[in-house]
């Protein structure tokens, strides 16, 4: 994974690779606030997802969290295996846990998404 | 300033999660809240319920004034070392809060919930009135419940030998005294286990003592979705003050005879059962959602008979799905909740899902 992973304020994260790939999923704060998760609702592949835009839910003994899209683009690839093992979130949020995989359409909207620093101002 | 019971600090060194409830600091997790449900399914885990409230009975009048403040009949308790589970109401027939009563060698011993503890003792001494007794709260004390289907050994395994015989035979609803420690076979998960009521210097030793014998802790989390599982009632979201306890699935714990005992809120549950056998009583059943998705507290469900809502939600780890309670109308045998994607049908079942470890619905 590229070491350049980006926070929404909302703790979803994107790291996208040089080929203009972006990875999302949600922070390990997101996942520890959450709780166990059970259920995840992916976006189906060739969905566009708008930038703050709802794209999935995922869903835990405690709640039902909406997930908003940190980019806009259209959706290449969801991780299939989530839906056998979902708790693969609380494990791994940045890495097993991942959610859903897009084009980038505007990678202009990176420069406003919070670095590494900035987002654990907000979750101290 | 919150609350905190006399293992706080043992909770933070397991690296337990501390929400608040109830003005308690207690802890949610330690980690994973469905790992924490298995292994008390499974094996043996230990809960803090330090903050439940204790309270002992003394006095001549006191099997008297059970008998009048609780549905469920004390004079069953016919030699000390046994207990049983009630509902106390109001005069309108409203569950006040539901407890276990215990009888001891000496005096009842009674516990009620934590969050209803200031108006629960208001109601006892408003009921007492009257009667020769003392009401004696026990905040002094600490309460461990460990359960599962290894708790009982572990347990046993760490008293003395003149206790662990005792202990290891002890039937359900059976306690006894040992020493200051009062031990019960009583619980809130649907698996065989023990509570343990001991002076809050005990407490952190034992804690520790069970952990070293392969006990772990469990957090409230995973004490909600066992009790939901075993369709055991939540005060305050199953039942309270304005439900009777003929629409919260707690007809069981009312003793009808003998006919002339007078127990409080007798005369409005005499008229609620009326209402039930004219089909006119909301009825508390099992929910169970064999699709994706949670369902949770508050939702709205409709069936063939009207509209109900959802009084306990969860996801079941035993069962893979999730799980309910919810009250609707008398005689529905289908329903529908309103979950996000619109109306999802779920199956209604008899609000008891999982004992022993085994799902036991069909």
């Amino acid at each position: 994974m590229s070491k350049q992973v980006k926070y929404t304020k909302s703790h979803e994260w994107v790291s996208v690779d040089e080929s203009g790939m972006a990875t999302v999923g949600i922070s390990d704060y997101a996942q520890g606030a959450l709780g166990d998760v059970v259920f995840v609702e992916l976006p189906a592949i060739g969905a566009i997802a708008k930038a703050t835009g709802e794209i999935a839910v995922v869903e835990s003994v405690k709640a039902a969290s909406d997930i908003y899209s940190p980019v806009s683009g259209e959706v290449i690839e969801v991780n299939a295996a989530l839906q056998g093992a979902p708790d693969l979130i609380n494990s791994s949020p940045l890495g097993e846990g991942w959610l859903y995989r897009l084009k980038l359409s505007n990678p202009a909207e990176l420069d406003g998404l919070l670095d590494e620093t900035a987002y654990a101002a907000i979750c101290a | 300033m919150s609350k905190r019971t006399p293992l706080y600090q043992k909770h933070l060194d397991s690296g337990g999660k501390m929400v608040d409830f109830a003005g308690w600091d207690m802890p949610i997790n330690y980690g994973s809240q469905v790992a924490e449900h298995k292994q008390v399914r499974e094996h043996a885990g230990v809960f803090d319920v330090s903050h439940m409230t204790v309270v002992d009975i003394h006095g001549g009048d006191s099997l008297a004034f059970l008998r009048r403040l609780v549905t469920n009949d004390v004079a069953k308790l016919d030699v000390p070392g046994r207990a049983l589970y009630t509902g106390m109401l109001n005069e309108q027939g409203g569950v006040v809060d539901d407890l276990i009563v215990y009888r001891l060698g000496t005096h009842y011993r009674l516990v009620v919930n934590c969050a209803t503890r200031a108006k629960d003792l208001a109601w006892l001494h408003k009921v007492a009135s009257g009667f020769a007794l003392t009401i004696t709260e026990r905040p002094e004390l600490a309460i461990l419940a460990v359960h599962g289907p290894e708790a009982i050994d572990r347990v046993a395994g760490l008293l003395p030998t003149a206790w662990a015989e005792p202990v290891r035979s002890m039937g359900n609803f059976r306690c006894g005294e040992f020493g200051d420690w009062f031990i019960a076979r009583t619980g809130y998960t649907g698996e065989k286990g023990l509570e343990l009521i001991v002076p809050a210097a005990d407490a952190a030793g034992l804690w520790d003592r069970l952990l070293a014998a392969g006990v772990a802790p469990i957090g409230l989390g995973a004490r909600d979705t066992l009790r939901l599982e075993a369709g055991m009632n939540l005060y305050g979201h199953d039942m309270d003050e304005t439900v009777s306890p003929l629409a919260a699935n707690m007809e069981q714990t009312i003793s009808w005879l003998p006919e002339d005992r007078d127990f409080v809120g007798r005369a409005a549950v005499t008229a609620h059962k009326q209402l039930q056998l004219a089909g006119q009583l909301p009825v508390l059943v099992g929910l169970v959602l064999e699709s994706r998705g949670v369902l949770r507290e508050g939702q709205r469900v409709v069936t063939d008979r009207g509209e109900g809502i959802i009084t306990s939600g969860t996801f079941s780890p035993t069962l893979g799905c999730s799980i309910a309670m919810a009250r609707v109308p008398a005689h529905s045998s289908r329903c529908d909740v309103e979950l996000r994607g619109g109306l999802t049908p779920v199956r209604i079942v008899k609000p008891n899902f999982v004992r022993f470890g085994k799902k036991v619905f069909e």
